[in-house]
């Protein structure tokens, strides 16, 4: 069955040699104005992304943790002053819009350094101005005809049905991903549960034994 | 590059390349090539799932021990997002209609992959489902036996103790 990778997760590995180097993730907007990204967030790791942005354009930041612990992430928006635009604890899922008010470049972090052991799986999209138009020289002057307008809103319509579609595959990955985990608890408690009633039962017969075993002695030195 | 004393970055010096590796939903490596300090792939799919893509500098210079930071621009684009129109357009002389007409297309075809991924999601939950359900009969059948066999096993074992230490 043919179908374009659209979730791919990204994992950088930070330099070579084991020394710390850290690898500032710009990122490049496509054609259609939106970058989405799934990528795997470490126990106790911080990543951050950078984008530059012209002032005055419009740009949402959407974000869904799809397997992992708690499924839940810190996130932090700054401008290029470093003053915070949008800062939460512990979402699951959210979704930010804002105007850039100065041109810069905008830093975005997603924390899971209050986890001890759980790494992260984090979605999010970044959409960054309108889409582009379908022609670079077109003339926005002229009125659209009508079947050009119609051609326009079924494009809009399709987006939206394209971003749905998106946001089910994402639930249902998060479904897999906890159903998964699931899964292992109940194994491992199972085998433990036939492993202790096991050792249970034969422990209550040598327990039940050594009392009858024990009333013996005692009865004999009482009588000597 | 990162020039620790300017606070400036410095633009991409020749020899600091980026290793990148593709690996499918099954682990089987699609992509792995070393780029320059510039590149550009493109893959396709032929399994449905999470794919990784992992990126690796291949630095080995002593300037980075001294906790150097790489900038690195990343743009990944997915689907109908990686048609560029206005080539499309000029390659077959189409119509502004015409042209608007292929994105949707395009745009109606990408769904329909996205419904045969979840098709074949509930395929693969539904088998999931049953072999769960079967596993979970069966345990609890064997333990059940267990159980039985242990509580047999005990009193067969006193009953034999107390008539040896005749009690019984």
């Amino acid at each position: 069955m043919q179908r374009p990778g659209s979730a791919l997760r990204w994992a950088a590995a930070a330099g070579s040699w084991g020394c710390r180097l850290l690898v500032l993730l710009l990122l490049v907007p496509g054609p259609g104005g939106a970058s989405e990204i799934t990528f795997e967030l470490p126990d106790n790791a911080k990543q951050c992304f950078y984008e530059d942005i012209a002032q005055g354009t419009k740009c949402t930041l959407e974000f869904q943790v799809i397997t992992g612990g708690h499924y839940d992430v810190d996130c932090r928006l700054e401008d290029p002053d470093g003053k915070v635009l949008y800062k939460e604890m512990k979402k699951q899922y959210d979704s930010f819009t804002f105007t850039a008010s100065k041109n810069g470049t905008y830093k975005f972090c997603f924390s899971n350094e209050f986890s001890t052991f759980t790494h992260k799986t984090v979605y999010f999209d970044f959409q960054v101005g309108e889409d582009p138009p379908l022609f670079p020289s077109e003339n926005r002057v002229s009125a659209l005809t009508q079947m050009e307008s119609a051609c326009v809103s079924i494009h809009e319509a399709l987006k939206s049905v394209i971003d749905y579609q998106t946001h089910f595959r994402l639930r249902e990955a998060q479904g897999r991903s906890r159903a998964e985990d699931l899964n292992t608890r109940v194994a491992y408690w199972s085998v433990g549960e036939a492993l202790i009633l096991l050792v249970v039962s034969i422990g209550q017969v040598f327990l039940l034994k050594s009392f009858f075993s024990d009333k013996r002695t005692t009865t004999t030195r009482v009588g000597s | 590059m990162w020039d620790k004393q300017k606070e400036v970055f410095l633009p991409s010096t020749p020899g600091l390349g980026m290793h990148v590796e593709v690996k499918d939903p099954d682990g089987k490596v699609v992509l792995s090539r070393q780029y320059g300090s510039e590149g550009r792939f493109t893959f396709t799919s032929h399994t449905p799932g999470d794919h990784q893509i992992c990126l690796h500098s291949n630095s080995t210079r002593m300037a980075l021990f001294a906790g150097g930071k790489l900038r690195v621009h990343l743009g990944i684009q997915v689907g109908e997002h990686t048609n560029n129109y206005p080539e499309i357009a000029a390659k077959d002389k189409l119509t502004e209609l015409q042209l608007r007409a292929r994105q949707l297309l395009d745009q109606v075809e990408q769904i329909q992959k996205e419904q045969d991924y979840q098709r074949y999601r509930e395929e693969r939950f539904r088998l999931t489902s049953e072999s769960t359900n079967q596993r979970v009969l069966w345990w609890s059948i064997a333990q059940t036996v267990i159980l039985i066999l242990t509580g047999i096993w005990q009193m067969r074992h006193l009953k034999s103790f107390f008539e040896a230490k005749k009690l019984v």
